[in-house]
């Protein structure tokens, strides 16, 4: 195993075959995993434009861990459980939730208000780690309910300091919880690198826990989906809980508000563009004959037009109507609500009369 | 020294600077205050010239942070923490609320936890969920924590000093839509005799009709709606509250006492707020000085909504207006 984790796939695009992770897709379905990928990227990408546009207030990049997501969100069966942080955006489209949907959050719209049932995908999480333990309780409740499933929960680096991720660690290996810890590791937790969240390779904590852990080469689609594949039917299997750990890099900025440029070398960034997760299944396609240059002209044809719909749907995405911030708030009528709805309403009347 | 213009965080930046230069028991803590000197930058440069050892980026742990600055404290060191937003202080409240705050009552004096911790705090500034809120009355409730808030540049300098000297947990909310707000800050030390205690309320404008009392982004806003209702002829006082536990009542009687009037203001939520404590006690000890009933102005009892309904939520010059009319109104 190198240092950056169980590979499939090297940085050129030639297969090397893993004992323990036999892995063949068919040409279409390479086909399909690329484009996942740089349909997610394209949509990224557009979620940096509209920030600095101003038409979102913040947006976090996933460049650089395409492959961590498409390749774990391709490995999930139907009625699988994702309980996301906030950078999931290819795990998002991959369980078929609307980028605009993901745009209406980072927009200010809502608070991330599809339907986590319709697409058993959470709401994204920015508490960080907090929803580790939600991922936990709620892989001990399929056991519970004797499904044939499992639940994957997605976090980070940093994350693994929070007090939160050690319990969800913990609970879910005394519980035997079908879950898989997805920890993409990309390096950094805003400006702290690895070195300032951990002393050892994140994988191997979970040993302390009494569950297996690896490190797969996130930027390697194919291992990472042969990977998850297998963590996830150990997982549904009763033997508990799996952690891997996907090594890859976070790209871009933390967000759009931060300026990596005051803490990380430009050289480190360039040493990851090496290992371009796209780049990589795209010398595989080519080599192995899978896909030629019409194909990847009409993937990037795809990708522009989905960039068009978002951009166009974000641009006319209305702000929601001031009142709406009282639904909800309980579920069953509360008289303090109630009170301060009407109050706000008369207020508003006020300024109607005044004209 | 003659006061020189900064904005808030340069204020706090030059606070910090100069107390990690003179106590060397000082030390600064957090997620991301090192080389990249915070996401809002108060820590800047101060990793640089203080070393590793003294500016400290910690694990990404708000218990972990809280709960080793207390361990720091009990050796004697007297940690500066840094609360990226108010949101994610919520995994250290437990240390604070059961450990931090309770330590010297139990000790029967003989443990003092002279930590800070500094959290940037409030709204309209577009952000995302957990990052807009207001929790000061979840920390102003519980006994043992001091809990203020600065409004100015030289206000954010001075009291930042004094919560560092002070030998009492002080939870310091900055106001972060006020950050970048320019302001004199004379940072000489004789300055520094002529300020009022941290723990004191200050009359930022005096007046005749009715008293506005607020605290950290809300003074701004309270005196930008005295000047609108100067111009319809009233007369508002703005007391800046500056401390939220204790709070100095004697000042604000003083002031309700004049004007017979108050309007209290906050960004929190009106329901259980530390308007209502102020209200309550203006009520009993200023009844009869009193002309109309104390309102309170503030956000609703709803979570913090998506950015693009904040400015409906939260309170600015109209709704403070609106309250001052009613109340004159009496
Ligand atoms: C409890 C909590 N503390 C602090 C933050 C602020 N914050 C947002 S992202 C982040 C770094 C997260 O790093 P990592 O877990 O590695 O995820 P990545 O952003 O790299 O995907 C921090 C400190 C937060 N969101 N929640
Ligand atoms: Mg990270």
């Amino acid at each position: 195993m190198s240092g950056d984790g169980i590979r499939l796939l090297t940085p050129e695009g030639e297969r090397v075959p893993h004992p323990d992770y036999p892995f063949d897709p068919a040409p279409e379905e390479l086909r399909a995993l690329y484009r996942d990928m740089a349909l997610a990227r394209r949509v990224d990408a557009e979620g940096v434009t509209l920030q600095r546009q101003g038409e979102l207030g913040l947006w976090p990049s996933l460049l650089g861990q395409e492959a961590a997501q498409v390749g774990s969100v391709r490995a999930l069966r139907e009625g699988d459980r994702v309980f996301p942080s906030y950078r999931e955006h290819a795990v998002a489209l991959g369980r078929g939730v609307d980028p605009l949907a993901l745009m209406r959050l980072f927009r200010g719209v809502d608070h991330g208000a599809w339907d986590p049932d319709a697409h058993d995908f959470h709401l994204y999480t920015l508490v960080i780690g907090s929803q580790t333990l939600h991922a936990t309780g709620y892989a001990c409740g399929m056991a519970k309910d004797g499904a044939d499933a499992a639940v994957i929960a997605y976090f980070g680096d940093g994350a693994t300091s929070q007090g939160d991720v050690s319990e969800a660690f913990n609970f879910a290996a005394v519980w035997d919880a079908p879950i898989v810890f997805f920890c993409q590791n990309n390096q950094w937790a805003i400006s702290e690198p690895n070195e300032r969240q951990t002393r050892v390779p994140l994988h191997q904590r979970a040993q302390g826990f009494g569950f297996p852990g690896v490190r797969v080469d996130g930027n390697d689609v194919l291992a990472v989906q042969a990977v998850t594949r297998a963590a996830l039917d150990h997982a549904r299997s009763g033997r508990g809980p799996f952690l891997i750990e996907a090594f890859t890099y976070r790209m871009g900025a933390h967000t759009t508000s931060d300026d990596p440029s005051r803490y990380r070398d430009a050289a480190e960034v360039e040493s990851w563009r090496a290992k371009d997760p796209l780049l990589r299944l795209e010398r595989l396609l080519r080599r192995e004959g899978a896909a030629d240059d019409a194909f990847f002209a009409e993937v990037a044809v795809a990708g522009e037009a989905l960039a068009a719909r978002v951009r166009e749907g974000v641009r006319a995405m209305a702000s929601p109507a001031p009142e709406e911030m009282f639904d909800h708030v309980y579920a069953e009528a509360h008289a303090g609500v109630d009170r301060e709805r009407a109050a706000f309403a008369a207020y508003q009347a006020s300024f109607a009369e005044e004209g | 020294m003659a006061a020189t213009r900064m904005t808030l965080v340069a204020a706090l930046n030059e606070a910090l600077r100069s107390v990690l230069a003179s106590d060397p028991k000082t030390l600064v803590m957090g997620e991301d205050v090192g080389r990249l000197g915070g996401v809002f930058r108060v820590t800047d440069g101060l990793q640089k010239d203080f070393g590793e050892g003294r500016v400290m980026d910690t694990p990404l742990a708000e218990s972990g942070i809280v709960g080793t600055a207390i361990g720091l404290a009990l050796r004697g060191y007297r940690p500066i923490v840094e609360i990226q937003f108010d949101g994610f202080v919520f995994p250290g409240y437990d240390q604070i609320v059961t450990q931090l705050a309770k330590m010297h009552a139990r000790s029967r004096g003989r443990v003092r936890l002279p930590v800070v911790i500094r959290i940037p705090y409030g709204g309209g500034i577009g952000a995302v969920e957990h990052h807009s809120e207001s929790p000061e009355a979840l920390f102003a409730h519980v006994a043992g924590v001091r809990v203020m808030s600065p409004a100015t540049p030289s206000d954010a300098y001075w009291m930042l000093r004094e919560a560092v000297r002070c030998d009492d947990p002080v939870i310091f909310f900055e106001p972060k839509r006020r950050y970048y707000d320019k302001g004199e800050v004379d940072v000489d030390p004789a300055a520094g005799e002529r300020q009022p205690p941290a723990h004191t309320a200050r009359v930022v404008r005096p007046g005749r009709d009715l008293t506005l009392a607020a605290y950290g982004p809300m003074v701004r806003t309270c005196l930008d709606a005295a000047e609108v209702a100067a111009e319809e002829g009233h007369d508002l006082e703005v007391v800046d509250l500056r401390s939220i536990s204790p709070v100095d009542f004697a000042t604000v009687e003083r002031s309700v006492r004049r004007t017979g009037r108050l309007v209290v203001a906050h960004e929190a939520p009106v329901f259980f707020g530390a308007g209502a404590e102020i209200a309550a006690h203006v009520a009993e000890h200023c009844f009869y000085h009193l002309s109309a009933p104390v309102l309170r102005v503030g956000a609703y009892h709803t979570p913090y909504p998506p950015s693009r309904l904040e400015e409906e939520y939260l309170p600015g010059i109209d709704r403070v207006l609106d309250a001052v009319d009613q109340a004159l109104a009496h």
